[in-house]
């Protein structure tokens, strides 16, 4: 079947099986390998992206259901060659280790900072509760988002442009 | 890699749509909502259907809504949207319990109400809750629409009482003034099923010095609880005095009746003791609710 939906801002039409994932679709048809391929069974979280402005585990989606609608993965956070403020908390506060996790998360944050600009440690965590990373302990990706929480104050735009350049 | 095996895909864009589709392919099409249950059944191959009617583009299914003395609410809301919704909150603090516990954040935003009663999993904490709550079930057919009690709804595990060419469009709940409602559930881990989880629901009549239990609803998921719900301890605690001797009693009535299984998410006592403990602590919470007092 034919589909067509909106990517990160580009419309992509592509002819695929209905029963094709949304991840397969996102990274071997569009090779938006961005966004990872985890667990398979809706618990880890690394394929997280957004379907209509809500992150969704795209593992347990088919692409299929995805026609017409709108997506932004890892790639679409930069905005004009600038990374996103979690982009830049990621970096700074060490967010990540092996990396693995770190697209869903970040996709996951971003939401939330959108919602909550300014969340208490308990939202962070339960945020990211369907998340799962094997190298940080959470604390580094927590501290990551709060850094991007403090340095999108005022300064940010909805999307965490205009957000202070980072220093290392 | 775990893939569904080959499916055809309809898309329903009206509830008429959805049940003419329905019919069209007859009992091994599968209505295809938030997915989040029905994806992985198919990738186990524990689901094969031929046709997936995917019904996320209808729209008048999502809604939370005060029509008369009944809270409405479609079948198609999801699971977050109805742990944002302060009027459902404001009813029936029970939804918002259970909701908190469901999944994760990220599943609750696509994973919807109806899916979840359909899927009629035996551990499914809204079967239990719309079960206390004593919610009804609008079913549309080729026919019409019927009401059926949620404490009708499911015929077992992963059985109900949804035709393959009908549709569960709303779950309807009635208010009444005087009532609290509370979820107590215990997992191994966030988001997991529950090891055992109770639901609770009371009115109380306050003519007395100490009020009394007028009516009370009691569901029950993950221990075999005939319907999810706990009718010996409801028929117990009508006309009793409000007490936590009471409220001990009926929990330990609740667990006499249930059925729990061993399984990996632990023994049968286990389970026993807590469906004990957990209705005991959802009816206190309940009580203290109803008359204003948050536990």
């Amino acid at each position: 079947m034919e589909i067509t939906m909106t990517v990160n801002g580009a419309e992509y039409t592509r002819d695929v099986e209905p029963r094709m994932l949304l991840i397969h679709f996102l990274r071997d048809e569009l090779e938006l390998t961005g966004s990872h391929w985890g667990c398979d069974t809706s618990n880890c979280g690394a394929c997280v992206i957004w379907l209509d402005g809500a992150p969704l585990k795209s593992c347990t989606a088919l692409a299929a259901m995805a026609g017409g609608r709108d997506i932004r993965t890892v790639e679409g956070l930069e905005r004009d060659g600038e990374l996103d403020v979690v982009q830049q908390g990621f970096i700074a506060c060490h967010g990540l280790q092996c990396g693995f996790c770190t697209p869903g998360m970040m996709m996951t944050a971003r939401w939330l900072l959108d919602r909550i600009p300014d969340p208490a440690d308990a939202e962070i965590r339960e945020a990211i509760s369907g998340q799962i990373c094997r190298c940080t302990g959470y604390e580094n990706i927590v501290r990551s988002v709060r850094w991007a929480a403090a340095h999108s104050r005022g300064a940010a735009g909805p999307d965490g442009s205009g957000a202070h350049e980072v220093t290392v | 890699m775990q893939v569904p095996s080959h499916v055809e895909y309809e898309r329903a864009t009206s509830v008429e749509h959805a049940l003419e589709l329905l019919a069209r392919f007859g009992p091994e099409s599968r209505v295809l909502a938030g997915g989040h249950s029905l994806i992985p059944m198919m990738k186990l191959r524990l689901a094969q259907p031929e046709t997936l009617i995917d019904i996320n583009g209808i729209s008048g299914l999502s809604r939370i809504a005060m029509e008369g003395d009944e809270l409405r609410i479609g079948a198609l809301v999801r699971h977050a949207q109805l742990l944002d919704s302060a009027l459902a909150g404001e009813h029936f603090p029970v939804l918002h319990d259970a909701e908190r516990v469901i999944a994760d954040p990220i599943v609750r935003n696509w994973g919807t109400i109806g899916g979840s009663l359909c899927q009629a999993d035996p551990s499914e904490d809204l079967s239990a809750v719309f079960g206390a709550i004593r919610a009804t079930a609008v079913i549309q057919g080729r026919d019409g629409a019927r009401a059926v009690p949620v404490r009708e709804f499911h015929l077992g595990p992963y059985e109900t009482v949804v035709a393959p060419d009908e549709l569960l469009t709303e779950l309807r709940v009635p208010i009444r003034p005087g009532g609290g409602s509370a979820y107590e559930k215990v997992a191994r881990r966030v988001g997991d099923w529950s090891v055992a989880a109770a639901g609770a629901v009371i009115w109380l009549d306050p003519a007395s010095g100490t009020p009394t239990v007028s009516e009370a609803g009691i569901g029950l998921a993950a221990v075999g609880a005939g319907h999810f719900v706990a009718e010996e301890a409801e028929d117990f605690l009508r006309g009793q005095p409000v007490s936590d001797e009471m409220f001990a009693r009926a929990g330990q009535i609740a667990a006499e009746h249930c059925t729990p299984s061993a399984d990996q998410r632990g023994p049968a006592d286990y389970k026993r003791h807590l469906t004990g403990e957990l209705t005991t602590r959802a009816l206190r919470r309940a009580a203290a609710r109803a008359c204003g007092q948050e536990a």
